[in-house]
């Protein structure tokens, strides 16, 4: 049985700059299942943070969601009002950022900022608001609780602020959070905790995740399913072991075979070839066109659909529909 | 002629900083590190964020004039004196491609620049033919040398910093974090042309980063550094395979691996709590308070960096 918490729907994300539009999000869509962990993956600038941000309606002022729907349990998210919305973020839907020292309130305790969440999501007040922050920080593996609520966010290290961002985030325990690059900005020892947080806290409380980075390494090690992104587009999707075992489309490969792998240690690492794309100046065909060592002619004009590769895996590549076409043709 | 190249000896690296009215304490950035680089080698340098590693870099460059210790190139100290003449030898490439070039000058003059300084073009003809040579050393147009900085992506002024640091036919480059900030797709871009070109000119790098696949990949001896010391120096297998140091055996299984059966396969050990600060740092060996193995004498005394066959130096009571 299929349990779907949230669903995009051929969303379409625009910035409107002086420069003209930037459509940073052209048509994405993906079904999340509750306690699913869902990697999306792309390089700067591929749409991944948009989507993300989408989803909780947190676009910068020139930013709108110009099409498509987002359903959260059936419902649709852009006919909510304001209100609806305020309640929605932090009670059902949470995010965490890249940068844990950014995203909280220098001039604020630790403690108050965090009352601040439980306070406006739940019943709690006063002593018992209290006694529920102390919970969170320890439910996110910082001890002294007591003495880190009186705290400033310069006074703690950039592990323990991210942990503070979790233990708010969680504050009303959402069915979903989004991570957004959430260990970008930290060590790998670090990086190391913070994960295995994420995924003892979300074996715990069985809320769903969608880890949005740019590692690899984080979402082999982290995700159910894998959604690659680029020039706001998805490109492929599919289970961990269906993306990096099996992948489809030329971008996938590409990327693949350019990071070091245990595997490739001696060998020399094949780059991909050209700069990324320039979002202002879309390809008419498929996004990846440009740097793509396969290309074909039909690349250049139309923008490729999804194929079904089987049950767990789809990739958007004329290649695929080449390869399928040929293969009906020999029999 | 040896086939070192580079020679670092115990260098230590303090900076002062002002605790309360009119004291200051030294804080250890680099603390007694010593280190050679081969000709035409890749000395990999890795470490978390504040361990001193760019510092490391830095203070062999003399970016920074060194509390302690030495620095010998090719036979020669390395000294406040002559460091103008040693920078045509050594040079560096900067970690963030958007602050290290100045974005008033052409392209064209960023890398003709060392040219200047150190005399090295009788004229401007000449000096134009050599910055066009570099330029396609390093994958860019002859038509790019008229542009300023600000019209290049990440991965292109990246390659305009290699060409400044290359236009004086140094023989080591220190390479402080080149590629992290650069796209993943043009970070083989960058680290292929680091091989090729040492393939080429036969440049040794000191490459510092905290991306341990990719400095596995490019370096053939590696060394781990924490909170100012070098914890343990090996060749660059060896120390994949058998890390001997805690730190960096934790350090190593922190790493996620771009492939889901190995990676979650392998057991991680994760470090309880956080770099300590390196104002205070625990007496004796600077890793025990995040150490499975500490004991008594960890405490006491700060383990000295010993060779334990092959090559292989660990600084640790224990192991």
């Amino acid at each position: 049985m299929s349990d779907i918490l949230l669903s995009v729907q051929d969303l379409h994300t625009s910035f409107f700059t002086d420069a003209g539009e930037v459509q940073a999000v052209n048509g994405v869509s993906f079904d999340l299942d509750r306690g699913e962990i869902l990697g999306i993956v792309g390089e700067s600038g591929s749409g991944k943070s948009v989507t993300a941000y989408s989803i909780m309606q947190i676009l910068a002022d020139t930013g709108r969601v110009v099409g498509g729907r987002i359903l959260y349990k059936g419902q649709d998210l852009s006919t909510w009002s304001e209100k609806q919305m305020q309640s929605f973020r932090g009670k059902n839907c949470s995010i965490i950022f890249q940068d844990p020292m950014t995203s909280l309130n220098p001039v604020f305790t630790i403690g108050n900022q965090m009352r601040e969440a439980v306070v406006l999501h739940t019943e709690r007040r006063g002593a018992e608001a209290d006694a529920r922050v102390k919970e969170l920080i320890e439910l996110v593996g910082i001890n002294e609780a007591e003495k880190r609520m009186k705290q400033y966010p310069f006074e703690l290290s950039g592990g323990m602020r991210q942990r503070i961002m979790i233990a708010m985030a969680l504050a009303c325990e959402p069915d979903i959070l989004i991570a957004d690059e959430p260990t970008t900005a930290l060590d790998v020892t670090i990086q190391a905790q913070i994960l295995e947080l994420i995924q003892s806290l979300q074996k715990k409380m069985g809320m769903a995740v969608i880890l949005v980075t740019h590692d690899l390494g984080v979402i082999a090690d982290m995700c159910d399913n894998i959604v690659v992104m680029y020039g706001g587009r998805i490109c492929e999707r599919g289970t961990a072991r269906e993306i990096f075992y099996n992948p489809k489309h030329e971008y996938t490969k590409g990327l693949l075979r350019s990071i070091p792998n245990v595997n490739n240690m001696k060998k020399k690492l094949v780059p991909i070839s050209g700069t990324p794309i320039n979002m202002l100046n879309l390809p008419k065909g498929c996004a990846f066109c440009p740097r793509c060592g396969s290309a074909m002619k039909i690349c250049l004009t139309q923008v490729p659909q999804e194929l079904v590769i089987n049950d767990e895996h789809k990739a958007a590549c004329w290649i695929n529909v080449r390869d399928a076409y040929e293969e009906v043709q020999a029999k | 002629m040896s086939s070192t190249l580079l020679e670092v000896k115990n260098l230590k690296q303090y900076f002062p900083v002002k605790v309360g009215f009119g004291k200051t304490i030294p804080l250890k950035a680099v603390d007694d590190i010593s280190l050679t680089v081969g000709r035409g080698e890749t000395l990999g340098l890795v470490g978390e964020s504040g361990c001193g590693k760019t510092t490391a870099g830095r203070s062999i460059l003399r970016l920074y004039e060194p509390t302690a210790g030495e620095v010998i190139f090719d036979g020669e100290p390395v000294t406040a004196k002559n460091i103008t003449h040693m920078r045509k030898k050594m040079q560096m490439v900067f970690q963030d491609p958007y602050s290290s070039l100045d974005p008033r000058m052409t392209v064209e003059d960023i890398i003709g620049e060392p040219l200047d300084v150190h005399h090295l073009c009788a004229n401007r003809k000449e000096r134009r033919e050599k910055v066009l040579e570099l330029m396609s050393y390093v994958g860019l147009n002859a038509e790019h040398a008229r542009r300023y900085a600000h019209e290049f992506s990440g991965g292109q002024r990246q390659r305009i910093g290699i060409a400044r640091a290359l236009a004086v036919d140094p023989q080591f480059i220190v390479c402080d974090e080149p590629v992290s900030a650069l796209d993943v797709s043009i970070q083989a871009q960058v680290i292929n042309m680091f091989e090729e070109l040492q393939e080429k000119l036969g440049v040794a790098y000191l490459f510092i980063a905290h991306d341990l696949l990719v400095v596995h990949h490019i370096s053939k001896r590696i060394a781990v550094m924490y909170l100012g010391k070098i914890v343990e120096i090996a060749d660059a297998d060896e120390l994949n395979e058998h890390p001997q140091h805690p730190y960096t055996e934790s350090l190593l299984s922190a790493v996620p691996i771009p492939d889901p059966d190995v990676t979650r396969a392998r057991k991680r050990i994760i470090l309880e709590g956080d770099v300590p600060s390196p104002l205070h740092r625990p007496s004796g060996c600077p890793f025990r308070t995040r150490c499975r193995y500490a004991t008594e004498q960890c405490a006491q005394e700060c383990p000295p960096l010993t060779d334990r066959g092959g090559g292989h130096e660990v600084a640790c009571w224990v192991k």
